[in-house]
């Protein structure tokens, strides 16, 4: 017990890089899974054809093959960084934005098509036709599965820690090493704290939830 | 295959084809609709009336043959698509209202974010329209809270506030309850008096008898007849026009 007060800064550090790692990614992954989605259903069928190939593909590999492009591949192929951090955010980012892509496609296709129509015949472009009427409507069925993929991506990001990133997970196998009569209770202390991230993330999602409900 | 359109046709479909797999639904059509005309399609279900209707704004798209608005062919997929429907309206047979939107803002919705008109413009123009169909003290709702009635009374000014060309009607009564059909053709009846170009498909005879200036009757992808009311209800020609008659008349 006394292991997890006496890291408590250690613990800290690796919390906030882990809660940087998920956030920056989050965000990223958002957006670039909703364009992919929107791509999916685009009229242009170059568009729906890459969105399609870059979700089966990305979706179906294993996390660790997307670590090993973004810290391994990529450098070779001249795109360098400081840090690998950076790495991991783009690895994270780009295999979350495939889950998000597939959950707010499955929600566009649970808006009524009639919803598109009206809209479209109304002479809204495609791109209104989505971000006013199918998205908005869309939201409430996606918030569940979307919270999920986000939790998942907190406790994905402990892969970096096997990356030279020192986030939570990172720390955890130092202070394990460090303690190794107490690993039991270094890995309490790591569990808690990826705790602390995803537990309100699900509460905010019910909350969310329920205010977007929409009467139908 | 000409491609002539009359001077004065606001709708035009010349030889138009379409096929669902092996089935023919659209089979050589042409149509001229006048500016200030009042065309009712009517015809057994299955006979590709919807699908005439909603091919005139591409909702579903054609084989061969074209189709066109005030002298305009209808473009491909994209912006240019996108103006012309702004200048048809259209009702459809499930009112589909933005059921995230209230009633005052799925009138306004198209004014502002297609025609680029200013909130305030927009809400004083949706109200009198709301007022016009007999729906302004409902402006703040959500379609969910309207009865059906109401609700296609919303779409039909919904359309009108986009000052269309032509207004299509795809089975607009369709999915009412019977007491809710004379509200909504009412306010169909008073904008055809207005003189607005109208194409309605719909299983409402006496609309089509009080209404309408030509029916044109369709059975298997066809147009079998293109009469007036008048001559249609009292001396239909082909045999599959009269017998779709003596069935609606015998209850």
């Amino acid at each position: 017990m006394d292991v997890i007060i006496e890291s408590l800064p250690q613990y800290w550090d690796g919390f906030l890089r882990t809660l940087f790692l998920a956030v920056v990614s989050g965000i990223i992954a958002l957006v670039a899974g909703t364009l992919l989605a929107a791509a999916r259903v685009s009229p242009v069928a170059a568009l729906r054809g890459f969105s399609m190939a870059y979700v089966e593909v990305v979706r179906n590999t294993p996390l660790t093959i997307a670590f090993f492009f973004a810290a391994i591949v990529l450098p070779r192929l001249g795109v360098t960084f400081e840090q690998f951090e950076v790495a991991a955010i783009i690895a994270l980012s780009a295999y979350t934005a495939a889950f998000i892509a597939e959950a707010v496609r499955s929600g566009v296709n649970s808006v009524p098509v009639g919803q598109a129509e009206a809209a479209r015949s109304i002479g809204m472009t495609f791109g209104q036709v989505l971000s006013l009427i199918i998205l908005p409507q869309a939201l409430r069925t996606v918030i569940p599965p979307l919270i999920n993929i986000l939790i998942a991506l907190v406790k994905n990001s402990s892969v970096a820690g096997a990356f030279f990133v020192l986030e939570l997970f990172g720390y955890g196998k130092q202070l394990a090493n460090d303690h190794g009569d107490a690993v039991m209770w270094v890995l309490v202390g790591v569990a808690f704290f990826y705790l602390l991230i995803t537990v309100p993330l699900g509460y905010i999602a019910h909350q969310v939830e329920r205010k977007v409900a929409i009467a139908r | 295959m000409t491609t002539q359109v009359p001077d004065n046709a606001l709708v035009s479909l010349n030889a138009v084809n379409k096929h669902y797999g092996q089935l023919h639904v659209l089979k050589d059509i042409n149509l001229q609709v006048r500016k200030g005309e009042v065309v009712v399609v009517i015809g057994p279900s299955g006979s590709g009336k919807s699908t005439l209707c909603r091919a005139i704004n591409r909702l579903e798209t054609i084989d061969d043959g074209d189709i066109s608005i005030d002298g305009k062919l209808l473009p491909e997929e994209g912006k240019e698509l996108a103006h012309l429907r702004a200048d048809v309206g259209m009702v459809f047979q499930s009112f589909n209202l933005f059921a995230h939107k209230t009633i005052l803002e799925n009138v306004t919705l198209g004014p502002i974010k297609v025609k680029g008109m200013s909130k305030a413009d927009a809400d004083k123009e949706a109200m009198a329209l709301l007022e016009r169909v007999g729906v302004g003290h409902q402006a703040p709702k959500l379609p969910a809270q309207l009865s059906g009635g109401q609700q296609q009374r919303v779409a039909i000014a919904r359309a009108l506030a986009m000052k269309p060309k032509v207004m299509l009607f795809d089975e607009p009564t369709s999915a009412l309850d019977p007491e809710m059909i004379n509200e909504v053709l009412d306010v169909m009846i008073q904008l055809a008096k207005e003189g607005m170009t109208m194409i309605v498909v719909t299983h409402e005879m006496g609309f089509a008898r009080k209404a309408a200036d030509r029916v044109v009757f369709m059975a298997d992808g066809q147009i079998v007849e293109d009469a007036t009311p008048e001559d249609f209800f009292t001396n239909p020609q082909s045999s599959r026009a009269k017998d779709f008659l003596s069935k609606l008349l015998t209850h």
